[in-house]
């Protein structure tokens, strides 16, 4: 069963694998990845990015989105964390962690979860420059395509 | 909420040109797909229509799960609308 959560305090990577690992044997690796505010924005510097969701509908999704990648991989555990509310730029994001007995399933199962994300799960983005001025972020059409690839 | 009644939601720029965060209206009467609702919800005032303006950018979601406009709504539904999603 996936470990899913969203909220708005940062996330301890390593207290997070502890926990996927704790009393297992089986894992033979871990993917990982973790997302963080950049501190440019089209070659402008950003003050901050504000991340909405939708409350709910965002647990179901990354949920939805977990255990499918656990489906495909048969993974041997999974964790998703997103943070939402305020962000400045160094803070992390967003944590995907994939448990596999072997390194191909860990490493493709966080590709997947990371692109199906991205594309799926209701967040929305808003950068606010150093200057003040701030705008929604476009959602990207590579986004769209990397996604695509695991359909 | 109140029978007869759906809730609607809206999200990141949808929220702001629409100028409410949430709202429960009374179904109207024929209204039943996703594609209807929107076009009378843009019927009701300025802000609305200006929100639904690009419908190429509006995303929709019926009981929190991603729906197409011909997707039914029935009272008691949650219907969400906000710009494509940009997580991660």
């Amino acid at each position: 069963m996936a470990r899913v959560r969203v909220q708005a305090e940062a996330f301890d990577l390593a207290a997070e694998v502890a926990a996927l690992t704790a009393g297992r044997t089986d894992i033979g690796g871990i993917g990982c990845f973790v997302g963080t505010v950049r501190d440019t924005a089209g070659g402008r510097p950003i003050a901050s990015m504000t991340l909405e969701h939708y409350p709910g509908m965002t647990e179901r999704a990354l949920a939805a989105i977990a255990a499918e990648a656990e489906r495909r991989w048969n993974l041997l555990g999974c964790t998703v964390i997103h943070r939402h509310g305020r962000l400045v730029p160094g803070e992390d994001i967003v944590l995907v962690l994939a448990a596999a007995s072997h390194r191909a399933a860990a490493l493709d199962a966080t590709g997947f979860l990371i692109d199906w994300l991205k594309t799926r799960a209701p967040f929305w983005k808003k950068e606010e420059f150093t200057g003040g001025e701030a705008h929604w972020v476009d959602a990207r059409e590579e986004d769209e395509a990397a996604a695509s690839r695991w359909e | 909420m109140e029978p007869g009644t759906i809730r609607l939601l809206y999200f990141a720029w949808l929220r702001e040109r629409a100028g409410r965060g949430a709202e429960e209206v009374a179904l109207p009467e024929g209204i039943a797909t996703v594609a209807a609702l929107v076009a009378w919800l843009r019927g009701r005032d300025e802000r609305l229509d200006a929100a639904f303006a690009n419908p190429r950018l509006v995303r929709v979601a019926v009981n929190q799960e991603f729906a197409g406009p011909q997707a039914p709504i029935h009272a008691g539904d949650e219907v969400a609308f906000f710009p494509p999603v940009t997580g991660g």
